[in-house]
């Protein structure tokens, strides 16, 4: 009883002439090698070729800072809060007084760490900020030799400082 | 012997020394390079512009490796297997003709090393040879794989020899000479080509030479997935690259001995009729034939990048209950015709 009309009952011929003396199916194969020999390559040679990045992709994270150059980050914990792999951690510290160019918020981060060996770069500490201070749009998270080394604090985090009234100009 | 004709040959010697060397050494480039593009990707392209310095790299690493001798291996004759091999793949380049005659003033340079009178037996000596390299060395080697290749060596090229001699009889018989030079100089123009004559004979030859240079798909000696390595399996170093190379040149001079016996060595269609100086006739004569190897060497490539191995047992059958008795058949055909075209059409 068959359910699936699939079933091939093979038979094993004996080879016939033409099959015993190989010659027409080594033909055919190297027919077939030949046209592969003249069919454009698919490869990317990457170091020379970039392939075009999704709109989307999402790369390392940044830490924002505003128009004037503060860290927009305060410190909240959402972004923490929100992480399913719970890669982030953060010690909050509050602003002193002498210190408003550099926090745009009363609290801010003092230490920001992201555990990048467990950040699965799902992008929801980006969704959880309410202050817009995250966003996973850097490059590719290179690789490494210790474990310690993919701890990424503040220095590597941060947006370097740029002077707004040069960029004007 | 006067002093200007040792130059002369000493000078023709180096060159084609060189010459085989360097396309022995591209060929390893263009080996990688065809099976990249007909697996639909590059190959080596890294170094220097589409990889043209991978060969020195890949030589220079072969000299820099550490050398290993095993505990087991009998010493001499370890020595002595690449050496015989890579010696007698070199040295069977000699009784090829490469060109005509060159006219420089009223000096006659001919482009052959050596004129030998049976030059084919020579080339079949030589090539006979070539085993004794591959089975001293996996036999010194004191290893089961090693060992088994070289075993696979020795019986497969002897089965192929013989097949190979017969196809060649037939040849010998339309030829009516044995000298590689008279054999090339008959197929002057493109209707001589022995190929038309002897349409099987060359196929047959073909195969055998296929199987003579261990090529896939007759590669069993050296076959990874049984053998590990072969017969070079316990060899490093330069020693490896040794037999790697003497493949190579064995390849290059069987596509040269294929181009000239059959499809005309330096001999291209309307050679007379162009009007040319002799000079640029041999010139030309010489780039016509070395494009006609580089076809061969391809076709070597392009049915190593197409067809799987043979089992052992397909092997041997093919070789002894086809290819022996079709050499065999072929002779008896070339006899009967050569006798029908002596009785009725001699005029």
């Amino acid at each position: 009883m068959q359910l699936s009309n699939r079933k091939k009952v093979i038979e094993q011929k004996p080879m016939t002439f033409s099959e015993r003396i190989y010659f027409p199916a080594i033909i055919r194969g190297l027919r077939i090698t030949l046209r592969h020999f003249f069919k454009k390559i698919p490869t990317i040679k990457y170091p020379e070729e970039i392939r075009p990045y999704s709109k989307n992709f999402r790369g390392q994270h940044s830490l924002k800072r505003d128009e004037e150059g503060r860290e927009r980050c305060t410190a909240c914990g959402l972004c923490a809060l929100s992480c399913p792999a719970e890669a982030i951690t953060m010690t909050a510290a509050e602003r002193k007084k002498g210190e408003e160019h550099l926090y745009r918020e009363e609290k801010y981060a003092s230490v920001y760490e992201i555990n990048m060996l467990r950040c699965i770069f799902c992008g929801l500490c980006e969704e959880a900020c309410p202050k817009e201070a995250i966003y996973l749009d850097g490059p590719h998270v290179t690789a490494d030799y210790l474990r310690k080394d993919f701890i990424y604090g503040k220095d590597k985090l941060v947006e370097p400082t740029f002077d707004i009234t040069k960029l004007k100009s | 012997m006067e002093w200007s004709f040792v130059i002369e040959k000493l000078i023709l010697v180096s060159v084609i020394f060189i010459i085989t060397l360097v396309i022995a050494m591209y060929s390893t480039l263009a080996e990688r390079k065809i099976a990249g593009f007909m697996q639909d990707r590059y190959g080596p392209d890294r170094a220097g512009m589409f990889g043209i310095l991978q060969p020195l790299c890949d030589g220079g690493k072969f000299f820099f490796k550490e050398e290993i001798i095993p505990a087991g291996a009998h010493k001499v004759l370890f020595i002595v297997g690449p050496t015989i091999a890579i010696i007698t793949a070199c040295i069977s380049s000699a009784v090829i003709p490469w060109g005509q005659e060159l006219h420089l003033g009223d000096r006659v340079v001919s482009l052959q090393v050596a004129d030998v009178n049976v030059g084919i037996l020579y080339m079949f000596g030589v090539i006979a040879l070539g085993v004794y390299g591959i089975m001293l060395g996996g036999w010194a080697s004191n290893n089961k794989f090693s060992l088994m290749g070289a075993i696979r060596a020795a019986s497969q090229s002897i089965s192929y020899e013989i097949a190979m001699g017969l196809s060649i009889i037939a040849l010998l018989m339309v030829t009516q000479s044995l000298s590689l030079k008279e054999i090339v100089a008959q197929q002057s123009g493109f209707v001589n080509w022995n190929i038309w004559a002897q349409p099987l004979g060359f196929i047959i030859f073909m195969v055998c030479a296929f199987a003579e240079c261990n090529r896939v798909p007759f590669d069993l000696p050296e076959c990874e997935t049984e053998l590990v390595g072969g017969y070079h399996t316990e060899y490093s170093s330069m020693k490896l690259g040794l037999y790697m190379f003497s493949e190579y040149i064995n390849m290059f001079v069987s596509s040269a001995l294929m181009a000239s016996l059959y499809f005309g060595g330096y001999n291209f269609p309307f050679m007379n009729d162009l009007g040319l100086s002799a000079n640029w006739i041999t010139i030309i004569g010489v780039i016509v034939f070395f494009l006609k190897i580089f076809g061969f060497i391809f076709f070597f490539m392009w049915v190593r990048w197409t067809l799987p191995r043979f089992r052992y047992d397909q092997l041997m059958n093919l070789g002894w209950k086809m290819l022996i008795p079709l050499a065999i058949a072929n002779i008896v055909l070339t006899g009967v015709f050569t006798l029908i075209k002596d009785t009725y059409f001699s005029s």
